[in-house]
């Protein structure tokens, strides 16, 4: 997994036919040049397909009145309107839900940073007894479903421990992720040892090789481990919505989800405010993996499901 | 696995040498050169056996029992049923009705993603132009809260949404969210669209480690483009298709968000109710997480049963 992903090489030049023989075999992935554009067409309806229902949901959250026709795909100065924001504001607090949302997912993301680090660490560094065994632990337990741990962890934190509508049991089962601390552990692997051993002749401890050293060197690595670990409390639904009945302390996914499956009934336009909800729930994760992208590639996650 | 993650051989602990050997604290000789390993990973092995691996005994023993809720402190017994919940999973027509629910799912579900993510990905993998926007849009979805989503899929799929607007008289009646037969398949095309972004950066990953050899000699023999894609790719990338088929099956066996919000909590009249929604109804809303907890077992031995199959008939014969 040690090769970028962004394998960019130069479009070969438009050849004439005579020469077309020659290109493929000089560049066998090369296509034809009616393949070239069946391959953009079939990409192109892909990106369609992909990206129309987002982009539905913001002028359907726009709509005074829900136009379902064709004609209403289209902006229409007319039928413009802010009015589903407030309204779904007056419904679920839009910016209780963010924080709450926040507070869930800045916890998991520090617990996975803190402890996650430390992990994967001591998994590609360290020498240490049992080392091998945790490391197949942090790769089973990404396959074991949470439907079988759903009950047991409703019952152990809801009831015993009382963290029933408390932002700590909302965070507790999701406060390290496996899959960052593989993530952290196959860029640590890939710092070379020298390094290392060079540092600890020098007298240094391993706490300080690890902050001064050893984590400057993987800062893409915690980037594409960050986000991979944001999706999941700011998406995850069915957690949140077991634990919470306290409205205040819900997350915006889990107010939202209420409001699409009790209230939304007694609204004059329920699918705008629907929308507008979905627009602000929506808008956070999708700007910040534009905007971080790059970081976000295949070859990086490679190595969190495969070790 | 690598073979760096294997444990530490036990020539490895003394590594001060030969004639220090005697010399080896108790510590490093009992936890490995660098004990300070396992204070690092404690919190972690810690969150694993407390998040993991004691709710998974925890589910099994209650599967065993009439278990229920009682108020923090009291003390009360709950009475040792035997196999009673798993009886009862497998003669409750609403179990059983929401276990074909999932089957129709996973068939349409799992096949659809691995052909669609494959194919995608390659096509990325050979284009030059435009790759990142692509890439990006496909994994929007992914991205982005499924209770977002589903917002804008019952404005699409509803009785007078778009689609059936644009279908005119080949809508669908009852429309596709309504309908017994629809709906199940409706809620397989949402949840293969929102993730497939996932299996494609997967498949981009595995296509990188296919040799560009492979392609020239094919190329030589008179392949073209469409054989190459069956005789390479496909080959080529079976163990990112292994890991695909698992991870759509597992994800989609948890599928509730889905029939929660898209159908209103499973129907039409359960035709849409999935398992992990009646764990949820069973469990939380009617008290009884011992059944609860057997219907998630019944349901896990399924998928390790799909997942064994899928490895043996489609992962590496050697």
């Amino acid at each position: 997994m040690t090769q970028t992903n962004q394998r960019m090489e130069p479009a070969p030049p438009p050849t004439r036919s005579p020469r077309r023989k020659r290109r493929d075999l000089a560049n066998p992935r090369g296509l034809s040049r009616g393949q070239a554009i069946v391959q953009g067409i079939v990409l192109t309806i892909g990106a369609i397909a992909f990206l129309f229902p987002f982009y539905y949901m913001v002028v359907g959250s726009l709509q005074t009145s829900p136009n379902t026709t064709i004609a209403g795909a289209f902006p229409n100065p007319a039928n413009l309107t802010l009015n589903n924001y407030v309204n779904i504001d007056s419904r679920i607090d839009l910016v209780q839900g963010l924080i709450n949302s926040g507070i869930f997912t800045g916890g998991v993301l520090l617990g996975t940073v803190v402890f996650g680090v430390l992990a994967g660490y001591a998994l590609a560094i360290l020498q240490w007894r049992g080392r091998g065994v945790t490391f197949a632990l942090a790769l089973l337990v990404q396959t074991i479903p949470f439907q079988l741990l759903m009950i047991p962890l409703y019952v152990l934190i809801a009831r015993s421990y009382g963290l029933a509508d408390n932002y700590l049991g909302m965070i507790l089962p999701f406060v390290i992720n496996s899959a960052a601390v593989l993530i952290f552990r196959q860029y640590f692997l890939q710092l070379p040892r020298e390094l290392f051993d060079a540092a600890r002749v020098d007298g240094a401890g391993e706490f300080r090789l690890l902050w001064r050293i050893a984590l400057p060197l993987v800062r893409p690595a915690l980037v594409t481990a960050l986000l991979l670990t944001f999706i999941g409390p700011w998406n995850e639904f069915l957690w949140p919505f077991l634990i919470t009945k306290d409205a205040s302390l819900q997350p915006l996914a889990v107010s939202l989800a209420n409001y699409i499956s009790n209230v939304s009934g007694s609204t004059a336009n329920p699918y705008g405010a629907i929308l507008a909800g979905a627009v602000v729930l929506a808008a956070p994760v999708v700007v910040l993996f534009i905007v971080f992208q790059r970081y976000f590639t295949s070859s990086d996650l490679g190595s969190s499901v495969k070790g | 696995m690598t073979t760096t993650s294997a444990p530490p051989a036990a020539g490895t602990a003394p590594a001060a040498g030969p004639g220090r050997r005697h010399r080896a604290p108790i510590v490093q000789r009992v936890l490995g050169r660098n004990p300070l390993g396992w204070l690092f990973s404690a919190p972690y092995i810690v969150f694993v056996l407390v998040i993991y691996a004691f709710p998974l005994c925890f589910a099994v023993y209650m599967s065993f029992f009439d278990y229920f809720f009682a108020a923090p402190g009291a003390n009360v017994t709950q009475p040792f049923v035997g196999l009673d919940n798993y009886i009862q999973v497998f003669t409750d027509p609403q179990v059983l009705q929401s276990f074909v629910n999932v089957g129709i799912f996973l068939i349409i579900n799992v096949p659809l993603t691995v052909v669609l993510s494959l194919l995608l990905a390659s096509g990325l993998n050979s284009i030059t132009r435009f790759r990142t926007f692509l890439r990006t849009s496909y994994y929007v979805p992914y991205v982005t809260a499924s209770v977002a989503i589903i917002g804008v899929w019952l404005f699409l799929f509803g009785q007078n949404g778009l689609i059936n607007n644009i279908l005119g008289p080949l809508a669908p009646s009852p429309s596709w969210l309504s309908s017994p037969v629809l709906a199940m398949p409706t809620i397989a095309i949402y949840v293969t669209w929102k993730g497939l972004g996932f299996y494609i950066l997967l498949y981009l990953a595995a296509l990188q480690n296919v040799p560009t050899e492979l392609y020239e000699s094919a190329a030589t023999d008179g392949a073209g483009k469409v054989r190459q894609f069956f005789s390479v790719t496909v080959p080529g990338v079976r163990s990112a298709t292994v890991l695909v088929l698992l991870l759509a099956t597992i994800t989609g066996a948890n599928l509730f968000t889905e029939p929660y919000l898209l159908t209103g909590g499973g129907g039409p009249d359960g035709h849409s109710a999935s398992p992990v929604l009646l764990v949820y109804q069973q469990g939380i809303q009617q008290g009884h997480p011992g059944y609860a907890a057997a219907i998630g077992i019944v349901l896990v031995i399924g998928v390790l049963i799909i997942g064994w199959l899928q490895n043996r008939f489609v992962g590496e014969r050697d």
